[in-house]
């Protein structure tokens, strides 16, 4: 063997080593929270209130508060991020403003979380008094999901093949009439995947919904927008780090239920890109 | 006459659609505002320069002493520990994934990559404190595991998804001809990667490493529950420590609305602003000049 294939054996062991790194605590986390929150998922703890200072009973109303903010904030962020990709893929010049629109989204999507949450706090909750309230919580995840539904709807979009369009206004459709019925119906599965990782991304955030919605304890169902709720995110925190003499077992339980939402996101994401993948 | 009223509905969809197409200008722009209207308010207790040079963060006590340089350092050393480890690692990675492996390992390989993107950051805060924490206390013999070297290893984690998928593309997008031409010349393909892709790449991996950085500067929930919370200035790695982040995240709650204290924490969301402006920008231009070429 000469030194170079000596050389790139060596290389690419490194470069293996590096990827194990990164790899193995991925698996070592995931195994961890679903073995031990495993045992702690029974019927119990999953539809029942809290009891005991949140030391025994269930999560429910956490459960029940995240579902509320996954659907109200996507109901507000899919239309406007849909439009955003519609307009950015099919009406936009290449001109200053839409450059300002993609810079826009570029730090949208890079801002601090919890930055997002003093702007939740000083906007809906103060500015618009809404107060501290579901639907301030979810109107803050939905601007911060925005970049997520506008990238991904603005990729399927530009799939669609030109030809599509090209057809469409040979037969004297409008602009709008292409887009509605030439290239929206086959972006279908992007706009979806987009959604659907918004989902993820909303249950599991903390930081936005700290001082806009979220309640310490509060053992009785939201009855209305304006309610505060619990959720499962800060609820985890304030079961890990607020209240001691949790059982361990209903931290990993609720870290269980919490991943398990997010990452089942994920998989049915990838089931409907990949098909439609093929489908191409 | 069904034809106007067409063209009617149209013209409003379209408006529509143009109205949500700036729609994130809007939002940018309105964040900024409303950070800017409590947050100008600290001005009234305190200056610029002692806001952002005091040593000394005593927000309640009175009168409030209201220097964030504490907080700045903490962020800042804790973001330094996680690029060191995150940015040689994830490159690495990225090199394997794009180059190395064979197919059907690339594809689950990323999907691991994603699924550690997806993780949520308070459920990392959680086995931080519960299994990492320990750990390094232990290990490390120190008088507590809440340190900035805890945070820095749950940053450099989260950091990982943002440096690999980014370098990766960079990857990828390097020409063709520049990798056969290396092969041609009898190059291993070693030597053709470290010698050649790297350069056509290199842009792109700066990029990807700034946006890691950003990622972890801006990160709240788990670098907020393994790093002590000490609001000192630090003097290493291996001491608990407060960042920039996990001091909003933390006091807001109880700041009471109009005090000096709550301003100050606007003021802060102001300076993190800023900061993931500034970084976002810069990652963008480089990205768009990688592409351009």
């Amino acid at each position: 063997m000469n030194r170079e294939t000596r050389r790139q054996k060596i290389g690419f062991g490194a470069l293996l080593l590096a990827t194990l790194l990164v790899v193995i605590p991925v698996i070592a986390i995931v195994a961890l929270i679903v073995t031990e929150g495993w045992g702690a998922l029974s019927w119990e703890f999953l539809f029942s209130m809290p009891r005991d200072g949140m030391r025994a009973g269930g999560i429910f109303p956490a459960i029940v508060g995240t579902v509320y903010l996954v659907f109200i904030s996507l109901a507000f962020a899919l239309p406007i991020g849909v439009m955003a990709a519609i307009y950015l893929s099919e009406y936009a010049k290449d001109n200053a403003l839409t450059r300002l629109i993609n810079l826009a989204i570029i730090n949208l999507a890079g801002v601090s979380s919890v930055v997002f949450g003093l702007f939740g706090l000083s906007l809906f909750v103060v500015f618009l008094k809404f107060g501290v309230s579901i639907i301030s919580g979810a109107l803050t995840l939905g601007i911060m999901t925005l970049p997520v539904i506008i990238t991904t709807t603005r990729e399927a979009l530009r799939a669609v093949p030109a030809s599509y369009r090209e057809v469409s206004f040979s037969l004297g459709a409008s602009r709008w009439q292409t887009v509605r019925h030439a290239v929206l119906p086959r972006a279908v599965s992007g706009i979806l995947t987009g959604a659907i990782l918004s989902v993820g991304r909303v249950a599991g955030e903390t930081a936005p919904i700290l001082f806009t919605v979220a309640a310490f304890y509060l053992p009785n169902l939201p009855t209305g927008l304006s309610d505060q709720a619990m959720a499962l995110p800060y609820h985890l925190y304030v079961i890990t780090t607020q209240i001691p003499g949790i059982p361990e077992h209903f931290r990993y339980g609720t870290a269980f239920v919490l991943i398990g939402i997010v990452l089942i996101m994920n998989v049915i994401a990838t089931v409907i890109r990949s098909k439609a993948a093929r489908k191409r | 006459m069904k034809l106007p009223s067409r063209r009617f509905r149209e013209f409003l969809i379209e408006k529509l659609i143009f109205l949500s197409g700036i729609a994130s200008v809007v939002f940018v722009a309105l964040i900024f505002l409303f950070l800017l209207r409590e947050g100008i308010s600290v001005l009234k207790t305190t200056s610029l320069g002692s806001f952002l040079g005091g040593q000394n963060w005593y927000p309640i006590s009175s009168p409030p002493r209201l220097g964030i340089l504490p907080l700045i350092l903490g962020s800042l050393l804790v973001t330094a520990g996680a690029v060191a480890i995150a940015v040689p690692l994830g490159i690495a990675a990225a090199f394997y994934i794009a180059e190395v492996a064979p197919k059907r390992l690339r594809t689950i390989l990323k999907s691991f990559v994603e699924v550690l993107s997806a993780i949520p950051s308070v459920v990392l805060g959680f086995l931080g404190i519960t299994v990492l924490v320990p750990f390094l206390k232990n290990v490390l013999n120190l008088p507590t595991g809440l340190t900035a070297f805890s945070g820095s290893i749950m940053l450099a984690f989260m950091a990982l998804p943002t440096i690999i998928t980014i370098s990766e593309d960079a990857i990828n997008a390097v020409p063709r001809e520049y990798k056969d031409g290396a092969l041609a010349l009898g190059a291993t393909h070693w030597q053709t990667l470290h010698r050649v892709i790297i350069h056509g790449a290199l842009p792109g991996i700066i990029a990807a490493a700034m946006l890691g950085v950003g990622r972890v500067f801006g990160e709240t929930m788990a670098v907020m529950m393994v790093t002590g919370n000490a609001a000192v200035i630090p003097h290493s790695l291996f001491e608990p420590v407060r960042t920039l982040t996990a001091t909003i995240a933390a006091e807001m709650g109880e700041a009471a609305k109009g005090s000096p204290h709550y301003f100050a924490l606007f003021a802060v969301g102001i300076v993190l602003f800023v900061i993931s402006f500034i970084i976002n920008l810069t990652a963008d231009f480089l990205l768009n000049r990688g592409r351009k070429r």
